[in-house]
C-alpha cells in the first residue's frame, strides 16, 4: 500500500494550486466558495466567464485524452486537480454536465462527425450542457420515459414530445440531452433513443422549479414538437438506455475528494461555531462532532480505496457504498449544524428569505438522499448487485 | 498512490484465509470454548511452526518475518472472519508490540525469539475501574535498590490466566494520570503471581485476572523508560486498537455473508426471503458497514505501519486508531444484531453460530474502549 502521491503528481498539484491562486482574483474574486451544489442559482454570468478562463488556461476538461483536447491527466492527477479546484475555493463549474456527462458519452459512442461538433465547445467553455432524464413519473424508475421522439422524414429531423423534470441550468445552458422513445410501444429500458438539442428553439420551455430553499436552480423543461438533425442522436434508436448508463460503470470517483472538500469546509464552520457558542463543551454535541468527523476521514480513505481499485471495470463494493454512504453523512451533518446553532438556526440573514450558508445546506441536503439514485434505490442497487439477493418480483396489476 | 493490497499482502490474506476456514470452523470453536485454556494448543502450535503468523512484525535478526502492520491486519482480520480461539491477539498485538516498542535489545533478544518458539504472552494494564487510559493503571510498584515490589489486581486481561508471560503496567504509588508508570516484564510462576480464569459470556475469548502480591522484580525485568512508560503504553494501547478494529471488520464482513447466504436459502410466502426489500435494505446497510470498516482499518493499518518504522503519517496513529475503533465497534455490533434479527428464530438458538458473533461482537465493542470512549478521544483533537 502507498498512500502518498508520485514526486511528479506533487509537482501537478503545484501547478494547478498555483494557477488558481494567480487567477482567481479581481472580477472572479467574489465567486469564491460560491455556485455549488445548492448554490448554483448565483453568479451564473460571471461564472460562464471564468468557465472560458479555465479553458483559456487549459484546465477544462483535464481527464479527457488529448486528441479531443482534453489534458489526457491521469487518475491521481484529476483527483489532485479536483482537490485543489475545492481547495482554492474556486466557484461551482457551469460546464460540469457538458464536461462530466454529455462529452464523455458522445466520446465513448458519438461518430466523428459529432465529436467535432458538439466536443470543442465544451473544451473552450462556451457551450454549457444540460441534463434530460427524469420526468414526472420517472424519478426512481428512470426508464419509465414518455417523452416520445420520431424521425420526420420529410423534414430530416427528430421531433420531440414530453416533458423533463430537475434539470440545473436548462436555462444558462446551450444544449440538453434527453432520452426519449423512439420506439412508441416500447415499456421499460427498451426502445429508447439519446438525443441532443439545441435549447434556443421556441418549441423548448424551461419553468423554474423554486425550492425548499426557496431559490431555484432546477427546471422543468418542456418539449411540444422540438427538433434535432439527423445526427442528433448518439448511437442506434434504441439504444438510448445503453448510451445513457454506458458511463456509470467505468465511474471511478475522482471528484469526490475535491468534494470531499467542500464537507470539510463546512464542517470546519460547524466546529468553529461550537467552540464560540460553548456547544463545544455539550458532551452530546462533541459526540456528534467527532462522529461527523470520523465520517468524513473514512469517506477520504474510502475514496482511496476507490481511486486505487483496478480498472477492468469489475464490480468495487466500496464504490457500490459510496452514494449512500456521503449522502446520510452529509444530510446528518446538516442536522448537526442546526443542533449546534441552537435557537441562533432560526435567524436568517435577511428578509424576505436569505438563508445563511448552513442554513442552505440543512435544507439543500435534503436532496442528497434522493436524486442521483434514492438511498432506496442504492440500497436495492447494493443488495443486487454487491450480494447477489434477487430483484423483488413485479406485481401483476389488473 | 495505491491504496490496496500487494500481491505479496493478498496472498497472505488468502493463506490465512483458507487455513482458518478449515481449523477455526463451529465445532472447532465450540471445542475450544469448552475449555479453561480457551483454545487448541494444537492449532497454535501449527501458527507457529508452519505458518509463522505470529512472527509477521518480529525483525528477521530475531528469528522473525520482518513484515509490516499491513499484514499483521490482513490476518488479523481472518481471524475475526472465522473468530478464531487463540492466544494471537494478546501474544502478537499486545505483547510483542509492547515488547517492539519498549524492550531495549537484550531484552528483544531474549524474549522476541521466545515469542517465536510459541511462548505466550500478553499485556496486563487495567485495574479494576473500567478505563482504557492511563487512569486504568491501578497496580503499583516500589522501588528498592535495584529491585522493584509490585502489587494489586489486574483485570480484563487478555488470556491472563494462561499466558506464559505478562507485561504488567503499574504506577509508583500515590502517582496520578499518565505519571510515574512504568512496565515491567514479568514470567508466570513468578512468587506473589496469581492468573485466575474469569469466565465470560463471550466464550470464544478468555479473559484472566492477574494479582500481584509483594511480587519482586529485578532491574534487568523493567522495560522503558523507570517511571516514564506512559507514552510508550499509549502507543502500544492504540497498535493493538489497530489490530482489534481489524478482528472486528473480519466479524462484520462475516456475519454479512452468513446473513445473504441464510436469506436466499430461507423461503417464505414461496419466495426466497432475500428478495424481500425489508431484507435486502438491511443487509445493503450491513454491507454498507463492512466496506466503510475496511476502509478505516487498512488506512489505520499503513499509520501503524510508519508509527513502528518512522514514517510520515506516524503521528496520526491516536486518531487513525480512534477513528477505526469507534466506526469499527458500531458496525460490528449493528451487524450482528441485524444478523440475528434477520435469521428469525434460528439466530437464537445454541445450534447456530450467530450468538457467537453477538457476543464477540458486544466484547470486543468494549474492549480497549467503545465507540463513545474513542469519539471523546477524536472531540478533544478536535475542539480541545
Amino acid at each position: 500500500m502507498q498512500l502518498s502521491f508520485s514526486p511528479e503528481d506533487e509537482q501537478f498539484r503545484e501547478e494547478v494550486a498555483s494557477w488558481l491562486q494567480d487567477n482567481l482574483t479581481g472580477e472572479f474574486e467574489k465567486l469564491k466558495f460560491r455556485g455549488g451544489p445548492g448554490d448554483e442559482h448565483m453568479y451564473p454570468e460571471e461564472r460562464k466567464v471564468w468557465e472560458q478562463k479555465l479553458a483559456d488556461g487549459g484546465w477544462t476538461c483535464v481527464g479527457w485524452p488529448k486528441e479531443y483536447g482534453g489534458r489526457g491527466c491521469s487518475i491521481e492527477q484529476q483527483v489532485i486537480y479536483f482537490e485543489e479546484y475545492a481547495r482554492a475555493g474556486a466557484p461551482g463549474r457551469v460546464g460540469h454536465i457538458g464536461e462530466g456527462l454529455a462529452g464523455p458519452t458522445i466520446i465513448a459512442f458519438g461518430t466523428e462527425e459529432q465529436k467535432k461538433k458538439y466536443l470543442p465547445g465544451i473544451v473552450n467553455g462556451t457551450e454549457l450542457w444540460c441534463q434530460g432524464y427524469s420526468e414526472p413519473n420517472a424519478g426512481s424508475d428512470l426508464a419509465n420515459v414518455k417523452t416520445k421522439a420520431h424521425f420526420d422524414e420529410e423534414k430530416g429531423k427528430w421531433i420531440i414530445n414530453g416533458q423533463k423534470v430537475w434539470t440545473s441550468l436548462a436555462h444558462e445552458s446551450e444544449y440538453v440531452f434527453v432520452i426519449a422513445r423512439t420506439d412508441p410501444e416500447s415499456v421499460a429500458h427498451k426502445g429508447l433513443g439519446f438525443f441532443l438539442l439545441e435549447m434556443d428553439q421556441p418549441k423548448i420551455e424551461v419553468r423554474p422549479i423554486q425550492q425548499i430553499t426557496g431559490t431555484h436552480e432546477f427546471n422543468e423543461v418542456f418539449f411540444d414538437d422540438a427538433q434535432c438533425g439527423a445526427d442528433g442522436i448518439i448511437g442506434n434508436p434504441g439504444d438510448g438506455w445503453k448510451v445513457a448508463m454506458g458511463l456509470l460503470g467505468f465511474e471511478r470517483g475522482v471528484s469526490t475528494l475535491g468534494q470531499q472538500m467542500l464537507f470539510q469546509n463546512e464542517l470546519d464552520e460547524i466546529i468553529s461555531i461550537a467552540r464560540e457558542n460553548g456547544a463545544a463543551e455539550n458532551p452530546v454535541i462533541r459526540q456528534r462532532i467527532a462522529d461527523a468527523h470520523i465520517g468524513l476521514k473514512i469517506m477520504r480513505y474510502n475514496s482511496m480505496r476507490m481511486l486505487s481499485g483496478s480498472e477492468d471495470g469489475s464490480l468495487h463494493k466500496e464504490a457500490l457504498i459510496y452514494k449512500l454512504y456521503w449522502a446520510t453523512w452529509h444530510r446528518d451533518l446538516g442536522k448537526l449544524a442546526m443542533d449546534v446553532l441552537g435557537e441562533e438556526a432560526e435567524m436568517l440573514e435577511s428578509a424576505p428569505y436569505n438563508l445563511t450558508r448552513l442554513q442552505s445546506m440543512y435544507l439543500f441536503v435534503r436532496s442528497d438522499t434522493i436524486y442521483g439514485g434514492t438511498n432506496e434505490i442504492q440500497r436495492n442497487i447494493i443488495a443486487e448487485r454487491g450480494l447477489g439477493m434477487p430483484k423483488e418480483p413485479k406485481v401483476q396489476i389488473k | 498512490m495505491d491504496f490496496a493490497f500487494t500481491d505479496e499482502q493478498k496472498m497472505i490474506q488468502d493463506t490465512a484465509q483458507s487455513f482458518l476456514a478449515d481449523v477455526s470452523n463451529s465445532d472447532a470453536i465450540r471445542a475450544a470454548m469448552e475449555t479453561e485454556l480457551g483454545y487448541d494448543e494444537q492449532i497454535w502450535q501449527r501458527i507457529c511452526n508452519e505458518l509463522y503468523f505470529h512472527a509477521i512484525t518480529i525483525p528477521e535478526e530475531y528469528g522473525g518475518m520482518g513484515l509490516g502492520y499491513v499484514e499483521l491486519v490482513a490476518v488479523m482480520e481472518q481471524m475475526g472472519r472465522y473468530l478464531l480461539c487463540s492466544p494471537y491477539f494478546s501474544t502478537v498485538c499486545l505483547a510483542t508490540n509492547a515488547l517492539l516498542v519498549a524492550a531495549n535489545e537484550e531484552q528483544k533478544a531474549i524474549w522476541l525469539p521466545k515469542i517465536m518458539e510459541g511462548t505466550t504472552a500478553t499485556l496486563a494494564y487495567t485495574g479494576r475501574n473500567g478505563k482504557w487510559d492511563a487512569e486504568a493503571i491501578q497496580a503499583t510498584y516500589e522501588k528498592d535498590g535495584d529491585h522493584y515490589n509490585l502489587n494489586g489486581t489486574l483485570r480484563f486481561v487478555p488470556d491472563g490466566h494462561s499466558a506464559d508471560l505478562l507485561i504488567v503496567a503499574a504506577r509508583s504509588k500515590g502517582s496520578l494520570g499518565d505519571k510515574d508508570i512504568s512496565l515491567f516484564l514479568v514470567p508466570a510462576g513468578t512468587k506473589g503471581v496469581t492468573q485466575t480464569w474469569l469466565p465470560t459470556m463471550d466464550q470464544t475469548k478468555r479473559v484472566g485476572e492477574v494479582s500481584l502480591d509483594s511480587v519482586d522484580v529485578t532491574h534487568d525485568k523493567l522495560l522503558g523508560d523507570e517511571a516514564d512508560d506512559w507514552p510508550k503504553l499509549e502507543k502500544i494501547i492504540q497498535l493493538a486498537t489497530v489490530a482489534a478494529a481489524a478482528e472486528q471488520m473480519g466479524g462484520t464482513q462475516q456475519i454479512l455473508d452468513m446473513t445473504v447466504q441464510y436469506t436466499q436459502e430461507r423461503y417464505q410466502f414461496n419466495r426466497p426471503i432475500a428478495s424481500f426489500q425489508a431484507v435486502k435494505h438491511q443487509a445493503a446497510d450491513m454491507m454498507l458497514r463492512a466496506e466503510v470498516s475496511r476502509s478505516a482499518v487498512y488506512y489505520a493499518a499503513c499509520v501503524a505501519q510508519e508509527a513502528l518504522s518512522g514514517g510520515a503519517l506516524a503521528d496520526e496513529l491516536p486518531e487513525a486508531a480512534s477513528v477505526a475503533k469507534a466506526y469499527c465497534s458500531d458496525a460490528y455490533f449493528s451487524n450482528a444484531s441485524d444478523a440475528l434479527q434477520l435469521h428469525g428464530g434460528v439466530g437464537f438458538t445454541w445450534e447456530y453460530d450467530v450468538h457467537l458473533y453477538l457476543k464477540r461482537a458486544k466484547s470486543m465493542e468494549h474492549f480497549l474502549g467503545d465507540s463513545t470512549y474513542h469519539r471523546e478521544k477524536v472531540a478533544s483533537l478536535l475542539l480541545d
